[in-house]
């Protein structure tokens, strides 16, 4: 039974620091890759062209029931030497990680976008055709407008659960919080103790409780699908 | 490509134990927590209400990893080295993270489900003069639980999803099996068949939670006497509410 030292926790945050800029940078990144392919997820399933339909359902089951960790392995150690050759070691890190987050949450916010998407009621869609509008205009003058800003909510709150699985990347070498505790606290204190963990937790919880409240509020006002 | 094959899947063999044990193991303590924590979240008490939110938002606000860390080096440090060095231990600490943090977001579900039992109901089981814990035990709980499986369904898919975290703090479970094989040359250009097999395994999990959660929907519906739920194919990851 070891005794705590609260030294060694104030020592833990210019590492903490440090990490806390990649991992708000790989947050926000991810969510826009997120954002963009799982609305593009959305309206193509709501096309519903016959053989893209079923395998754009099956990958999207596919990647939702599994690890995201072995999503990033796989990403990492097996397309990353044949495509991204030309790239520096960060920029094929910085890619890879957007990707891996941005396609593993596009499978979620996907539903999401689909749920705004069939809210928008039916006579709109009549509306729509009676003017005459083509369908691309239909989408992005009728639909679209209409949808997104209801499910704006419920997508924070994917952008959150990112925020809290960025650690993941500190797995391929990213700087992220994680990392930084692990490695260079590690080396410059001799080990990574609970207290520095602890301070890590600390600043997760302190960043990501006042968003998640913040999206409540805006769930009740804006009303979600 | 596939003469080694049979070694992967030995690998894979040797931790599957681990895997379904952490996975087992982190469903029992999520469903003990989310009902204790669930039913504690609704408590006249405001200290008990106080401790279960620091619990919940605790777990729930902060990182899954940092948490298996803070476990993986706390518990050694504070209570003597002997649990983190066998790989048991390290399965140990392992369920315990998955169950604390995913109880947390279960707390919520049971708390929401709870809260969903319409008032009558209670209102009719005053009436029948029964006791406050006949009405939760008789009449609320079996309700909810018919609200709350669905949600369960999707946690528990999280929750297996988690187990390959376990490989950050060492315990030989599938993934990092799996893993270690990366160090051998010869596997190394293989690396696609190795992972692809991974996924597999657990999606079939995935599979396997959601058939039998189809079931338990089933049979709590016909408890209560009613049609089994009908759902939209869709999956929340728990975050919100």
């Amino acid at each position: 039974m070891s005794k705590w030292r609260w030294d060694r926790f104030f020592e833990a945050f210019p590492y903490i620091w440090d990490g806390l800029q990649v991992t708000i940078q790989f947050t926000l990144l991810g969510s826009l890759v997120a954002y963009l392919l799982g609305l593009a997820f959305a309206v193509i399933r709501q096309l519903q062209i016959p053989v893209v339909d079923q395998l754009l359902w099956a990958f999207i089951e596919l990647v939702r029931s599994t690890p995201l960790l072995v999503q990033i392995f796989v990403l990492y150690w097996i397309v990353r030497p044949d495509l991204l050759g030309g790239f520096t070691i960060e920029t094929q890190r910085l890619i890879v990680g957007v990707t891996a987050l941005g396609v593993h949450y596009a499978c979620y916010t996907s539903e999401v976008f689909r749920a705004g998407i069939d809210a928008v009621p039916r006579g709109q869609w009549d509306a729509a055709t009676a003017l005459s509008l083509p369908r691309a205009r239909a989408w992005t003058g009728v639909i679209l407008p209409q949808a997104v800003p209801r499910v704006l909510p419920a997508l924070g709150n994917y952008t959150i659960a990112m925020f809290k699985e960025v650690p993941l990347l500190s797995s391929i070498v990213i700087l992220d919080m994680v990392y930084q505790v692990k490695t260079a606290y590690a080396a410059d204190t001799g080990g990574a103790g609970p207290e520095a963990w602890f301070a890590a937790g600390l600043t997760f919880l302190a960043l990501s409780y006042p968003c998640s409240i913040l999206v409540r509020k805006l769930e009740r006002r804006v009303g979600t699908v | 490509m596939f003469d080694n094959i049979d070694i992967y899947f030995e690998r894979i063999l040797e931790g599957l134990p681990f895997t379904l044990w952490a996975a087992v193991g982190g469903i029992a303590l999520t469903v003990a927590l989310s009902f204790v924590a669930g039913i504690a979240m609704l408590s006249r008490s405001r200290p008990v209400r106080f401790v279960t939110r620091v619990y919940v938002e605790g777990f729930r606000g902060s990182s899954e990893v940092v948490q298996l860390f803070f476990f993986a080096v706390a518990v050694p440090i504070f209570f003597g080295v002997s649990l983190g060095a066998t790989a048991e231990g390290l399965l140990l600490i392992g369920v315990i993270v998955l169950g604390l943090n995913h109880g947390a977001y279960g707390a919520e579900i049971v708390r929401g489900a709870i809260q969903s039992v319409s008032t009558t109901q209670l209102d009719g089981a005053i009436a029948l003069n029964l006791s406050p814990l006949q009405r939760m035990w008789r009449v609320v709980l079996p309700q909810a639980v018919v609200e709350m499986l669905p949600s369960f369904n999707n946690l528990f898919i999280q929750l297996v999803k988690s187990t390959a975290l376990l490989s950050f703090i060492a315990t030989p479970e599938i993934f990092k099996k799996a893993d270690e094989l990366r160090a051998v040359p010869a596997f190394a250009r293989e690396l696609g068949l190795i992972y692809a097999l991974e996924l597999v395994f657990y999606l079939l999990f995935a599979i396997a939670v959601t058939v039998i959660m189809r079931v338990l929907e089933r049979l709590a519906a016909r408890r209560v006497g009613r049609p089994p739920v009908h759902r939209a194919r869709r999956m929340t990851m728990g975050v919100s509410s």
